[in-house]
């Protein structure tokens, strides 16, 4: 909403300037985007009348003009405006003026001929948006007045970013109904007195959605001159309040819009047949709107039609067959009530937004039609002149909205604001806001909600009106006192940030990615899964939920590979979307996922320049693992994975479900990015991971501990893993250690096989073991690998 | 003792001479050794009266004791020098940078979040978190944000399918919240949120943390103190905060805290557009409505919510001047944090 300054100061006058208003409006809630000035910054412009004009002798396009206007007589003007001609009014530019952008007007000398001055467009003068000629001033414009005294240009256009709660203040009755509450002072609606019909003639209007619209005000005024013009100073209300002159009929429904609030419109009688039906579209009928494009109309809507049929979208836009021309002699001026509920939405589904749709959506005051309709009919009156019938008013009591009452109890605003307001405090703002005392008692009052509220319907709104009208920053800042209860915590429960400083210690930075991506990438990623696709995405990059974090990752290392970074160790947490069989399926699953690439040491004097492999990823994970019960319950199996290289990819298990994975990108991806090295990655499921063991002490023995080391010879696909759980399960209850120090294959042994070499640790709680027990525990390994895995000591 | 005199000034010459240690040991075995020229003189002393015996014994050990102190002198410097020379060897460049891993930093959004955490917690607010593909339910019709509300204008909305949408704001996870937990409550929820609009001030994908507090005889006057104190606390400073009139349709009243631009103090600047204060988050009293539509008697209970935006924080806090770097994940960017 922008209205101009000077047009508010007509209702409402407080000893303010303009941006002291804008100020205080928006610590009342009406939040000013901007306090501009209404035109451009010029000066030695005045009404200028052309009482000579002719043709320049050397130029075809240029004429010579004597123009009136200064205070020394006639100048003589050089001008190339075609429409320059005897008799017109324009903006005279003196020698001396300033213009917008610094420019100087000078003595000159065009083509021969000397030029003391110049004449005016409206671009020129930054006063509006026609530069096809020079500007034409009223007739009755005063010769020699400054342009700025005549078009009172010491003025504001305030604009206000309203809450769509706050549709009573979409029109300057309402910002000066506000800003008469805050300074408490008088507001002075201009005289609005009804219009007496000189005709009998009327146009019938049944309401066949009397939810939708209950109440419609109608009036037909006959032999209108369509071709006045509208008065400059209602065009220069339009003009600041962002809305362009086009015939004094629209202008006139524009200026009560803004000015009332209430948006209204005027068909061409003559173009109506029957009668109007306030109705709900048929399914697919058509309409072709006032912006010349033809909508195929839905079900939902709601129309203004005739016998014949649709004429408007009721408090959208018009149609273009039955709107005012330049031909139209009688018109039917509409001034309705719809309901909300009946327009939200829709202008937006035809892809329109309109004042009026704005308006219609939000609320308008729905007592307010006859008023507006009076009002517009004195404008249009004395402009375009006509012969007005009578107002008449088709209502549907119960379908209007209900009047409200609201109790307001004197101790809540206590309780619910924390501030002491004397009862004649809150009454007097309560009632300068427009609601009705309707009764007092001990507790409280009742009130009644004014028309043009839609917002007031609870207590709780009463409160924030109290609380707005005092001044939000009037109310004191308290601290809130609470039961200081201990809360629960698990010690088991494993916090996120470990995990994440875990990480961070490892090198990793975090990285924080879309959650969506395109729809190829996903392909790649997880083929086998269809990802949940937004239904109005904002780019196609953009348009499907991520159901693995890998995805991000990657793209990020390839961001930063062309950023010359050719190092990185990167990981991130947030959702994944896996979706199932339906939506309500969907899991929505907590992940970490890691990427590593590049050198394993970062570049430095010391460092090799050896490349990550697996296993610098691989122990990553079990530090991660390391914060869970991670010996007794993590595993790694062998695994595929689409994204993963099938020989270098393992599923992370949690007693034997999986939990995530691990592995090399797979070298078909690699290629599509373009990475010239392989990348390691990691995601595992949070959730998954479990909790940590809440650790349990065992004392520490005072014997000595032995350590035998073992080499076999194992068939080269056995898994060290299974060899190695198969060797402690083996050795018994005394070993206390167990490591794999060295798995050799070549040169030197069967190319089938491979020599895995481990160090046992034994132990005994309470006495030194002997040498037998110790060579039987050996023993029993030895066999049990031979056993199971086909091994033999080397 | 002509001899003795002789022999001492010798061994002592030879001593002063000792190139190593070998030398010096040569020394030692060539003189003081059994068969070294002292150690005999000792075996003459044999020769000597009963009367004589004592002083010449004694003078041959002076001379003996003499020679071997030397020799320990010159053992102990040059023992010493070797030990000097070897850790001369074994001196290293301490100003070469040490070895291993680098450590990784958080992102700063993370750290952002983090820190509002923290200061939450200590008022004994527990962190809550929800869903990102959420049912229309949760995140409008419970907030008292009803199909075709002119405030789903405000939220350019993600949707899935007609009633399942990406969450636009954290102000779901009050509604779980509320189902399953009866008050007292103080929650927050951090989390990622999206909005369809992307341009240089907006990202579809952003991050909130929403505050919630439920309890009996919270007022507004507790709204801001916990809004200003929270504002103060985060910026480490005792920045100016205002509060002014604004809408949500799950607060009433509902308010947008501003706090003097950090940037220019309030004289108005490009980062404030001129007006001196910041935009920083919406908050309000919790609309009676929401706490209907969780069972909680708006009669007894009362509250208070706000929900702040994580990135603003981060740029306000960390001086980071475009949005869109957040998202980037450029190493550049992330090791600066």
């Amino acid at each position: 909403m922008k209205f101009s300054n000077a047009w508010l100061r007509e209702w409402v006058n407080p000893d303010l300037t303009a941006q002291q208003l804008a100020d205080q409006i928006t610590m009342a809630g009406l939040e000013v985007d901007a306090v501009e000035p209404v035109a451009g910054n010029f000066s030695g412009v005045v009404v200028g009348e052309i009482v000579a004009c002719e043709q320049h002798p050397d130029a075809d396009k240029l004429r010579v003009c004597k123009v009136k206007g200064h205070p020394e007589g006639e100048m003589q003007v050089v001008c190339g405006a075609p429409n320059a001609r005897v008799g017109i009014k324009i903006p005279f530019a003196l020698v001396g003026a300033a213009l917008p952008g610094d420019f100087k007007i000078k003595k000159a000398k065009l083509r021969g001929v000397e030029s003391f001055g110049m004449l005016c467009a409206q671009t020129e003068l930054e006063l509006g948006t026609d530069n096809d000629g020079i500007w034409e001033l009223p007739a009755d414009a005063p010769t020699g007045t400054d342009l700025r005294e005549y078009l009172l240009l010491d003025d504001s256009a305030i604009e206000v970013d309203l809450t769509p709660n706050r549709s009573d203040c979409l029109g300057v009755a309402g910002i000066a109904r506000e800003v008469g509450v805050l300074n408490r002072c008088a507001v002075t609606e201009p005289a609005i007195d009804p219009v007496v019909a000189t005709i009998d003639d009327s146009f019938p209007v049944s309401l066949m959605a009397e939810d939708a619209c209950p109440r419609y005000v109608g009036r037909v005024i006959r032999n209108i001159d369509i071709t006045a013009v509208t008065p400059l100073w209602m065009q220069e209300r339009l003009r600041r309040s962002g809305l362009r002159s086009i015939d004094p009929v629209v202008d006139v429904t524009n200026y009560v819009l803004l000015e009332l609030g209430q948006p209204m419109h005027a068909f061409d009688l003559a173009k109506l047949s029957g009668g109007i039906r306030v109705r709900m579209a048929e399914q697919d009928e058509k309409l072709t709107l006032l912006d010349e494009q033809e909508v195929q109309l839905k079900a939902d809507t709601l129309l203004i039609a005739d016998e014949k049929g649709p004429l408007a979208i009721a408090g959208i836009m018009g149609g273009l067959d039955s709107s005012v021309t330049e031909n139209t002699k009688d018109i039917f001026l509409e001034s309705a009530f719809f309901s909300p509920l009946a327009i939200a939405g829709k202008a937006r589904s035809y892809g329109l937004h309109t004042d009026s749709s704005h308006r219609f959506e939000r609320g308008v005051d729905y007592r307010l039609q006859e008023k507006a309709i009076e009002r517009a009919t004195k404008l249009l009156l004395d402009i375009v002149g006509g012969e007005p019938g009578p107002v008449h008013l088709r209502e549907v009591a119960e379908a209007m909205p209900a009047e409200c009452r609201i109790t307001l109890r004197r101790a809540r605003v206590k309780t619910g604001l924390g501030i002491d307001l004397a009862d004649s405090e809150i009454v007097e703002i309560l009632t300068r806001l427009g609601l009705e005392k309707l009764s007092a008692s001990e507790e409280g009052w009742s009130f009644l909600v004014p028309s043009f509220r839609f917002d007031i319907s609870i207590e709780a709104d009463l409160l924030e009106e109290l609380a707005r009208v005092y001044g939000y920053n009037r109310i004191p800042s308290v601290s809130f006192n609470a039961a200081l209860d201990v809360v629960p915590r698990a010690e088991a429960a494993v916090a996120q940030s470990r995990l994440e400083q875990t990480l961070l210690a490892r090198g990793y930075q975090e990285a924080i990615t879309f959650s969506f991506i395109d729809r190829d990438t996903a392909a790649r990623f997880d083929p086998e899964v269809d990802p949940v696709a937004l239904q109005n995405p904002i780019s196609a990059e953009l348009s499907v939920m991520r159901s693995t974090l890998m995805a991000g990752l990657v793209k990020a290392l390839q961001y930063n590979l062309n950023r010359q970074q050719d190092r990185l160790r990167l990981f991130e947490t947030g959702l994944r979307f896996v979706p199932g069989q339906s939506l309500a399926e969907l899991k929505q699953e907590r992940m970490i996922a890691g990427l590593i690439y590049g050198t394993r040491h970062p570049e430095g004097w010391a460092g090799s320049k050896d490349l990550v492999d697996f296993f610098d990823i691989k122990a990553d994970v079990e530090a991660l693992l390391a914060h869970y019960d991670a010996g007794a319950e993590f595993s790694f199996a062998p695994a595929k994975h689409p994204a993963l290289h099938p020989g270098q990819c393992a599923q992370v298990l949690r007693k034997g479900v999986a939990v995530g994975y691990i592995g090399a990108l797979h070298p078909q991806l690699q290629q599509a990015y373009d990475l010239p090295k392989s990348a390691y990655v990691f995601e595992l499921s949070l959730d998954g991971l479990g909790q940590a063991v809440i650790p349990s002490f065992s004392p520490l023995s005072k014997f000595p501990e032995v350590r035998r080391d073992l080499a076999v010879l194992a068939d080269a696909q056995t898994p060290v893993g299974e060899l190695a759980q198969a060797a402690v399960e083996a050795a018994g209850e005394f070993l206390t250690d167990f490591n794999i120090f060295d798995v050799y294959q070549g040169k030197g042994i069967d190319f089938n096989r491979k020599s895995v070499a481990m160090g046992l640790t034994f132990q005994h709680p309470s006495r030194t073991l002997n040498d037998e027990e110790i060579n039987a525990a050996v023993e029993a390994v030895v066999r049990q690998l031979e056993q199971k895995y086909n091994a033999s000591l080397r | 003792m002509q001899e003795l005199q002789s022999l001492t000034e010798q061994a002592l010459a030879l001593v002063e001479e000792a190139a190593d240690l070998a030398a010096l040991d040569q020394v030692r075995v060539e003189y003081l050794g059994k068969k070294g020229p002292i150690t005999e003189l000792l075996k003459g002393l044999g020769k000597l009266s009963a009367e004589e015996r004592p002083a010449a014994g004694a003078k041959i050990n002076e001379a003996k004791q003499q020679v071997q102190d030397a020799i320990n002198v010159r053992r102990e410097a040059m023992e010493k020098a070797a030990i000097e020379e070897k850790l001369a060897k074994e001196t290293i460049d301490v100003t070469l940078p040490g070895r291993g891993e680098h450590q990784g930093s958080m992102h700063p959004i993370t750290r952002t979040l983090r820190r509002i955490e923290e200061i939450f917690q200590r008022l004994g607010f527990s962190v809550e978190q929800g869903p990102e593909v959420e049912g229309d339910y949760y995140n409008f019709e419970a907030l008292n944000i009803p199909a075709h509300h002119p405030a789903r204008a405000m939220h350019d909305t993600f949707y899935i399918d007609p009633s399942t949408v990406l969450r636009t704001h954290t102000s779901s996870v009050q509604i779980r919240t509320m189902e399953k937990t009866n008050p007292p409550l103080r929650i927050i929820c951090p989390g990622r949120v999206y909005r369809c609009d992307s341009d240089v001030t907006h990202s579809p994908m952003f991050h909130q943390v929403e505050g919630l507090v439920v309890d009996e005889g919270v007022s507004f006057a507790h709204l801001k103190g916990c809004i200003d104190q929270f504002l103060k606390a985060f910026f480490e400073a005792d920045v100016p905060v205002r509060f002014r009139p604004s809408y949500f349709p799950f607060t009433e009243p509902s308010a947008e805290a501003d706090i003097q631009c950090t940037n220019c103090g309030g004289e108005g600047c490009r980062v404030c557009s001129g007006t001196g204060w910041l935009e920083i988050l919406g908050c309000g009293m919790v609309h009676p409505n929401v706490l209907a539509s969780c069972d909680i008697d708006s009669e007894k209970y009362s509250g208070f919510a706000f929900g702040l935006g994580v990135e603003r924080m981060a740029m306000l806090r960390y001086g980071v001047n475009d949005l869109r770097l957040f998202f980037d994940n450029d190493l550049r960017f992330l090791k600066q944090f």
